[in-house]
């Protein structure tokens, strides 16, 4: 369970690697894609890419809000904020992937 | 919006490629973040956002309806928080 950080030009090299393009074109496209899919978001619009998951926007209410620090209350106005949803296939892959059900130690003994 | 109908508006801007094509990029840039996260990496995407996954330690929990306590097993939770650039464009007024 490492803890590297994926880029942009990680996936970039993958387009590359799997279409073909050049790698600026690969670069561009992989921009192409997110930019797709903010411009739908930011239209109100939500996104679905099936086995993967949903993006959709949300519309939040105006409310009252504190400074944490002071104390001072503060108005939070509304606002729309992103939420996305994995799909049940991810969060299957990747925690079948992260916690291997083989060999479950801790799960014998768990039960009280 | 789906992922097909991604596909098509990304075949619409570049026309110079096969569907297949764009088809087969849309589908490695989901694989490869799916791949990261399945490996306990973070994907950050500046201005876009970052995907991460999250641990949930094992827990005794409860069946709300029978009351029976029931072993629930640690877990791992992908999550995404949106980028600091869609955030301010998603609530800028649109023209």
């Amino acid at each position: 369970m490492a803890g590297s950080t994926v880029t942009r030009a990680q996936l970039s090299e993958a387009v590359y690697q799997e279409v073909g393009l050049s790698r600026n074109e690969s670069a561009d496209l992989v921009e192409g894609v997110l930019n797709e899919i903010s411009d739908t978001l930011v239209r109100g619009e939500s996104v679905k890419i099936s086995s993967f998951g949903s993006f959709s926007v949300r519309q939040k209410g105006e409310r009252k809000g504190r400074n944490p620090k002071t104390g001072e209350e503060v108005p939070i106005k509304p606002r729309r904020v992103l939420v996305f949803r994995a799909s049940n296939v991810l969060k299957q892959r990747i925690n079948t992937s992260l916690n291997p059900p083989a060999g479950n130690g801790e799960d014998s003994s768990g039960t009280i | 919006m789906t992922k097909s109908e991604l596909i098509i508006r990304l075949a619409e801007k570049n026309p110079h490629l096969y569907q297949r094509d764009v088809e087969r990029i849309v589908s490695t840039v989901f694989d490869e973040v799916s791949a990261a996260l399945s490996r306990g990496d973070r994907v950050e995407l500046r201005g876009f956002g970052a995907f991460s996954v999250k641990n949930r330690d094992s827990r005794t929990g409860r069946n709300p309806r029978t009351g029976e306590t029931v072993f629930v097993a640690r877990k791992s939770v992908p999550f995404f928080k949106v980028g600091k650039d869609l955030r301010i464009r998603l609530n800028t007024p649109q023209v």
